[in-house]
């Protein structure tokens, strides 16, 4: 198990140079340079020539690129162009706000996602069911950013409730973790419930049955602790796919964070911080990926006994 | 002596099909009754009803009546049928490879049936499983007890399965065709157990099977089940010595015998009819080769023949 461990964090290493080696390039590839963002309008080409030596743009790219990434393989993620700050503060200030809304929309779409699965999967075609998934595929196929609008018209502009943005109070977390938290929730419902109706026509529930154990009990100690094996791998995956989805979702909000950071530096071409929140959250994803693998050998020991 | 398990007429549904049609079974406590047919012909389902499981496979009973120890069945409610399950009646499944809950130790599974029936601690649910894993003969029981069912075989896991069976103390076991997935070396050692535990502790085994040579070694009655009706029931001997009807002594021509000429091993042409395309008449007729117009057209009744009962046009023919 420790050296299907090890093995599996090295595979890691040559995704990583591959995801840092796309991002330089598409960033280099978009027209347009930060430089154009620090001249006063009417600045001299000498003054552009010299500021582009100070940044280092006037190399050829794959040095740039080289230099880039040896000093983010040091820890140094540079020196934000237009923001004229360490990248590493505008991060470490940003990241506990993403991780924060993320973190949460996440909890939110385990704990709803999972019990309407349940649900659904306990009341199979009935109307509980046939109200839950249909809600699922109306929550599943409305856009991130259009269902954040709504929710901010109904409960912030008629109804009240909540702030339409900003990150000053816990209550201004609840429409961005709902509005991102909603699609994830209609995702898990449907895969639980999927889990939960397959695992519960397996031959040894029938077993389960012969030996006297409630329906219940049988539905939840042992067809749902299997639902659950795909469902947390799914979870898992979404861990940078939620971080990234919070990017529209922060803009919508006006919140700070990763996405509202990204969007910012993007339309500056501010460089270091593009790549740096890009890394980020494809960071995420990778380490997303691993901890799936990991917790899915943690809840199936035939999963362990194949890795060896 | 009073049946302990009792089918009478009993008739069961899944949907619009109509798979068993009035099927009357006897069993007393320490008999084994094996009951035969092909695949396709309600064995499975007759044990299904016999538990009361049929709802969790979408079936139902549509006629007649299952007691057990002299209570319906039918007219228990949920709860009285699962203190049956598991604490009266013992299920061993057709397939061991997959009866088993693959992410709980096999220790676990077998420990909660006499936590559950018997009211045991975890201590003493645990003390009990050794015992019983000690006494079918599995090695190193505490180490099985801990180890996850794919690290054990095909036969390690059906005695697992008996093992749970067992645990509730049961007065009847059901084993619906226990030995089909295994080998032929450990079938004849899963069929000793089953035999040993009928003689030893006094126990009703219902033994579902398509195999007549296991009927013949173990069984003291044999019903014989053919597109979900009953052909004939008997003691093992006559049966086996003088069988009525056509497709009893067809199964029984499907037993290699020594000194048997080479080739002359007979199978049963054509299959088992599906729910839906019953023929009219005696069911097996496309099947039979003394079928006559008759047979074509009138269903025969269960008549009685010898120590048994016997369904065929033809018996007093037969029976000379």
């Amino acid at each position: 198990m420790f050296s299907y461990l090890i093995r599996r964090v090295l595979m890691l290493v040559p995704v990583f140079f591959a995801v840092s080696l796309v991002i330089f390039l598409i960033l280099h590839f978009i027209p347009g340079d930060p430089i154009d963002n620090l001249l006063k309008v009417g600045s001299s080409p000498q003054a552009r020539t010299e500021m582009e030596a100070r940044y280092g743009l006037d190399q050829p790219l794959p040095v740039q690129y080289g230099l880039w990434l040896g000093r983010v393989l040091t820890g140094d993620l540079g020196t934000a162009i237009v923001a004229r700050r360490p990248v590493a503060d505008l991060i470490a200030q940003a990241l506990p706000h993403s991780l924060r809304l993320g973190g949460l929309a996440l909890l939110f779409s385990s704990v709803v996602g999972v019990g309407l699965g349940v649900v659904a999967a306990l009341n199979r075609d009935r109307w509980p069911d046939r109200a839950i998934m249909g809600g699922v595929l109306l929550g599943s196929t409305m856009p991130g950013f259009w269902l954040g609008l709504i929710l901010m018209l109904v409960f912030s502009v008629w109804l009240g409730w909540f702030p339409v943005s900003g990150a000053r109070s816990w209550q201004a977390l609840v429409l961005p973790v709902l509005t991102i938290g909603l699609g994830g929730t209609a995702l898990v419902a449907r895969i639980t419930r999927v889990a939960m109706i397959e695992a519960a026509g397996r031959d040894f529930v029938l077993l389960l049955h012969a030996k006297g154990l409630s329906p219940l009990r049988i539905q939840l100690r042992h067809v749902l602790r299997h639902a659950l094996i795909p469902v947390v791998t799914i979870l898992a995956l979404r861990i940078g796919w939620i971080l990234g989805g919070a990017v529209t979702v922060e803009v919508v909000f006006a919140r700070p964070g990763l996405g509202t950071l990204l969007i910012k530096s993007l339309s500056q071409h501010d460089y270091p911080v593009v790549q740096a929140c890009l890394l980020m959250l494809a960071m995420a994803v990778m380490l997303g990926t691993l901890l799936g693998d990991i917790l899915q050998a943690a809840m199936d020991p035939r999963v362990r006994a194949a890795l060896g | 002596m009073s049946a302990l398990l009792e089918l009478s007429e009993v008739s069961v549904s899944i949907g619009r099909a109509a798979l068993l049609e009035r099927i009357s079974l006897r069993l007393e406590p320490g008999h084994i009754l094996g009951l035969v047919g092909e695949s396709g012909s309600g064995k499975s389902l007759t044990a299904m009803a016999a538990m009361g499981l049929l709802p969790l496979i979408g079936g139902r009973v549509t006629g007649g009546t299952v007691r057990f120890d002299g209570q319906d069945i039918a007219a228990m409610t949920d709860g009285q049928r699962r203190a049956l399950r598991g604490r009266r009646i013992g299920f061993v499944t057709q397939n061991p490879m997959t009866a088993l809950d693959p992410v709980q130790r096999i220790g676990a599974q077998i420990d909660v049936v006499s936590r559950l029936h018997l009211g045991l601690s975890r201590q003493a649910a645990r003390a009990r499983t050794l015992d019983l894993l000690t006494q079918l003969r599995i090695p190193e029981a505490a180490a099985v007890a801990e180890a996850w069912p794919h690290q054990l075989s095909g036969g390690m896991k059906q005695r697992i399965v008996i093992a749970m069976a067992l645990a509730g103390d049961p007065d009847l076991i059901v084993a619906d065709e226990p030995t089909t997935a295994l080998d032929v070396t450990v079938q004849a050692q899963i069929i000793q157990i089953l035999g040993a535990l009928v003689r030893e502790r006094g126990l009703a085994l219902l033994l579902i099977t398509h195999d007549m040579g296991v009927v013949a070694q173990i069984c003291d009655r044999v019903a014989v089940l053919y597109a979900g009706r009953l052909a004939e029931e008997n003691a093992v001997d006559p049966i086996f010595a003088a069988p009525a009807h056509p497709y009893t002594r067809a199964l029984i021509g499907c037993i290699p015998q020594e000194g048997m000429a080479r080739g002359s091993l007979h199978g049963i042409p054509g299959a088992v009819p599906g729910a839906l395309q019953f023929p009219p008449g005696c069911r097996f007729h496309p099947r039979c080769p003394q079928a006559s117009a008759l047979c074509r057209a009138t269903v025969p009744p269960l008549t009685p023949h010898g120590a048994g009962i016997a369904a065929c046009h033809h018996l007093s023919v037969e029976a000379r």
